[in-house]
């Protein structure tokens, strides 16, 4: 059977795999972090993008509009949180209302559904805290919101269930070719073979092409700063609102999220360290005071957490996605915005160019369908009482804020792929994600870990080797 | 599967249990207190220093001490509790929903509920420190929680954001356990902690307080490896040049407390945006009719007596409402002015004849003032007092005399005025 290999468990590389274990070959992920979804894809804006702000005719276009329309299947289907809530793009400035409509034009020729631009009167009718300084927006109703992580560890479960294999913790640090096959060599020292090899390592993936390659990449690490604003603050706004884009990007949103909060960012500065995930004091102000432009009333009174994200800049400028110089190098290099929207229709594509190669064929046992864990907090009273019945730590809550059960935080860390600590957990219940920030719930959540995986809390981490949370015991 | 109560008390914390025990004894017998964590006593069992109840019992305990002398008075009355049980909705007409493992999902429509749900600590994402996100980053009383419950140790060298009193007497519970406290920076130019904490937590240990100071940035990769400090001016902005960097694994933050009224926000309970808590009138009742608040869940309060006291007072007068004696009557609104940050309550009724008790912050540092209670232009209460800061709360007793006299009034405000020389 063919060996794949697929370096980097981000949304780019499980939605890979969950596609790629539809056919006969045997799958191995591997992944340098403790858990999946920990680099870039953990820390964006969670919008699912209409596709008007990609240039025509590149692969970003072309990506980004047909996997925005996968998504009502494919959240179904996998079980994750998914809301068309549609976009703005404000325009501040009577002088640039040709930007709206070029963005409306590049939209059209893109294949983008329902643009509209609008007034500013017509923008606040349906957000009414938008600044009275807008004077007119391009509006999107195919634009969504997901989260981003929850997305990929249900991507990468269904892969699991489907026989993918992941390994964590492993660094790969080259790539060598093997005769016909390429050797995968690990920072451990063991080197693992495969037919193809899969280069979805986000911020590292043009190291791992320049080590095989002629053909060289860069990636630059484009930082973005967000605040989250706690769930107090929901009815600010419904719709994702974008001001008109720049060259650095699409500039500062003020966007939902599917949990409800309000998120404000992205900031956008290119940075040397690919491992530099600090917040700024200037980059913070920023963000806020920018976000503050589209929406006045914003105070930091409601701000539960700041974070950062790297977004994968490659110097080429569009997503490079193929075979590397006919070599069984599949490479998925500079997938960043709109890359979470386009992942869903990069999957297929690339496990079709894959399977094309190896020559697989589709296996009959493939199951598309993943279930979530049962999200006490959205369920109604009557759902309540049933599942308590069914499993009693359904009716012990850990973390008030967001109203998570035991029984959530247990199934979090026993399923397939589970949570092995703080930031596993909290990314698949949502426990300490809310305006105490697991001041209350972290030590009760640390217990959980340490008895359901049989580890002392001392060895609990937050999220993997080097963070531990305790340092011993009392004497 | 529906229940009807007389009194719902949420929360059997301090608040909650001295509740409890004063409706009992003004005759109800109807009680019900839902606890959610699996022992009753609340916040008090992790705080295992001593210097509670000078005020209540004339004596020095420990937090559990204190507690236990309240869970004594509870059990001796019989009072029906749920442990482990979270409460997850109120509404105006007094449903309250809840869960936990045994019951499942419990419903009940009450009389009366008591609001004693205590308050949380602000987190590191409310106060805007940029850096990293690696772990060794604790609210005080979470530390506080894992050495004095869970005996473990969350760090070996520490810097302590906020001088609130956990983080004071988390400075001297560390170095007892062989940390090394570096520093405790303060953003504003005096303490929020009581004084004597600073005597006995920090003074006593050599441990250095920088007023006027905060944390601009933490460090490290997995877990902290040092925090940068600066100075602040005058509108709390960090001075730049004046950073220093200080090498330590954990950052603890004392940086306030805030009323935990999430179930209150679902009753339409009217919130107070300066006290974070409900508004109330003298009998704790918020203007959410039958719902009453006591406690660090209606204000933070500094020392645990003044909690009993008001809870108590508050348990009485639910426990009279439910009887049908809370008369309906028309208010005089009390305001805070002049230095005086906010007054609890908000609201006398006019009528009633119980001596008055007005608890209020101020919100300076200030020396050689009276803090006065004005009633229509004229004064009805003043007391000297040689300093005031908004770490102390103050109480003011009014007496039968001057409880009438404001209750015939109009208006009526507490403020400080200089002393005249």
């Amino acid at each position: 059977m063919s060996e794949i290999i697929i370096i980097g468990a981000g949304v780019i590389g499980c939605s890979i795999a969950r596609e790629l274990s539809r056919y006969d070959a045997k799958v191995t992920v591997i992944e340098k972090a403790d858990d999946v979804a920990c680099g870039t894809t953990k820390a964006n804006s969670g919008v699912v993008h209409g596709g008007f702000d990609a240039k025509p005719g590149t692969l970003k276009a072309k990506f980004n509009v047909a996997g925005n329309a996968m998504f009502d299947k494919l959240s179904k289907e996998l079980d994750f949180p998914f809301r068309r809530n549609g976009a703005f793009v404000l325009c501040f400035d009577d002088t640039k209302w040709d930007g709206l409509k070029r963005l409306y034009d590049q939209g059209v020729e893109n294949g983008v559904k329902g643009l509209k631009v609008v007034t500013g009167d017509e923008v606040r009718k349906k957000e009414p805290y938008v600044s009275q300084e807008v004077k007119g927006a391009l509006w999107c109703p195919s634009s969504g919101i997901v989260s981003p992580y929850e997305m990929t560890i249900a991507y990468a479960e269904n892969a699991a269930a489907n026989c993918v294999k992941f390994i964590f913790e492993k660094t790969v640090s080259s790539i060598r070719e093997d005769g016909e096959r390429l050797a995968v060599v690990c920072e451990d020292g063991d080197v693992l073979k495969a037919d193809v090899v899969v280069n979805c390592a986000g911020l590292h993936s043009d190291e791992l092409n320049n080590s095989l390659c002629e053909k060289k990449y860069k990636i630059v690490p484009r930082k973005g700063e967000y605040m989250l604003l706690d769930k107090t603050s929901g009815y600010l706004a419904s719709t994702t609102l974008f001001q008109l884009p720049t060259a650095m990007g699409k500039g500062i949103l003020v966007v939902p999220s599917v949990h409800g909060n309000i998120l404000l960012g992205p900031t956008a500065v290119d940075i040397e360290d690919k491992d530099c995930k600090d917040t700024t004091y200037d980059g913070l102000a920023e963000a806020f005071a920018k976000a503050s432009i589209t929406m006045p009333s914003l105070t930091k009174k409601t701000v539960i957490t700041q974070f950062t994200g790297l977004r994968a800049h490659a110097d080429a400028g569009d997503f490079v996605i193929g075979f590397a110089d006919g070599k069984p190098l599949y490479n998925l290099i500079g997938i960043e915005s709109p890359g979470l929207t386009a992942a869903p229709a990069i999957a297929v594509h690339a496990s079709k160019e894959i399977a094309a190669r190896l020559g697989l064929r589709e296996r009959a046992e493939f199951n598309p369908v993943r279930m979530g864990i049962p999200c006490f907090a959205t369920m109604t009273e009557r759902e309540r009482e049933e599942i308590i019945k069914k499993n009693p730590l359904y009716g012990r809550i850990v973390c008030r804020c967001e109203v998570v059960t035991e029984g959530e935080i247990v199934d979090s860390i026993n399923r397939p792929l589970g949570a092995k600590d703080l930031d596993g957990v909290k990314r698949r219940t949502r426990a300490g994600m809310g305006r105490c920030q697991s001041g209350f719930c972290s030590e009760r959540v640390m217990e959980i870990i340490a008895r359901e995986r049989g580890i002392d809390m001392t060895e609990v981490t937050k999220s993997g080797k080097g963070s531990e949370i305790l340092v011993g015991r009392v004497e | 599967m529906m229940s009807v109560k007389n009194l719902i008390i949420i929360g059997g914390g301090p608040a909650g249990l001295a509740a409890a025990k004063s409706a009992y004894d003004a005759g109800e017998r109807d009680i019900l207190i839902l606890e959610r964590e699996d022992k009753l006593g609340g916040i008090l069992n992790q705080c295992i220093h001593n210097g509670f109840g000078l005020h209540t019992f004339k004596e020095e305990l420990t937090g559990p001490e204190y507690a236990a002398r309240y869970v004594d008075e509870v059990l001796a009355r019989n009072i029906e509790y749920k442990l482990g049980t979270t409460v997850l909705s109120i509404d105006r007409k007094k449903r309250v929903t809840c869960a936990n493992e045994t019951d499942g999902l419990l419903v009940y429509e009450a009389k009366a509920i008591i609001l004693a749900c205590g308050c949380r600590e602000r987190p590191r994402g409310a106060i805007n420190i940029a850096g990293c996100r690696a772990a060794g980053i604790f609210s005080a009383g979470t530390a506080q929680k894992l050495i004095n419950i869970d005996g473990f140790m969350p760090g070996k060298e520490v810097v302590i954001l906020g001088s609130g009193d956990i983080g004071l007497i988390m400075a001297r519970r560390m170095t007892f356990q062989g940390a090394k406290v570096k520093a405790v920076v303060e953003l504003m130019p005096y303490s929020s902690g009581l004084n004597r904490n600073i005597v006995q937590c920090l003074n006593d240990f050599d441990i250095p307080l920088m007023f006027s100071h905060t944390v601009v940035e933490i460090k490290g990769k997995g877990r902290v490896s040092s925090v940068v400090i600066a100075q602040v001016d005058e509108k709390l902005n960090p001075i730049k040049g004046t950073e220093q960097e200080i090498a330590c694994d954990t950052l603890l933050l004392s940086v306030g407390l805030l009323p935990e009224n999430e179930l209150s926000k679902m009753a339409d309970v009217r919130l107070s945006p300066v006290t974070g808590g409900a508004v109330v009138d003298d009998d704790m009742m918020t203007e959410t009719d039958g719902i009453f608040a006591c406690g660090n869940v209606l204000h933070v309060h500094d020392l645990v007596d003044f909690v009993s006291e008001e809870s108590e007072w508050a348990g009485k007068r639910a426990a009279a409402y439910v009887r049908g004696e809370k008369t309906v009557s028309d208010k005089v609104q009390v305001d805070a002015k002049d230095g005086v940050r906010y007054v609890v309550p908000q609201y006398v009724n006019r009528t009633g004849d119980e001596p008055l008790k007005l608890k209020m912050r101020v919100g300076n540092v200030f020396k050689d003032v009276r803090l006065c209670v004005i009633g229509d232009g004229e004064e009805i209460y003043s007391r000297k007092c040689r300093v005031v800061t908004p770490g102390e709360m103050e109480t003011v007793n009014l007496n039968e005399k001057q409880t009438r006299a404001l209750k015939n009034c109009r208006q009526v405000t507490v403020c400080l005025k200089a002393v005249e020389r």
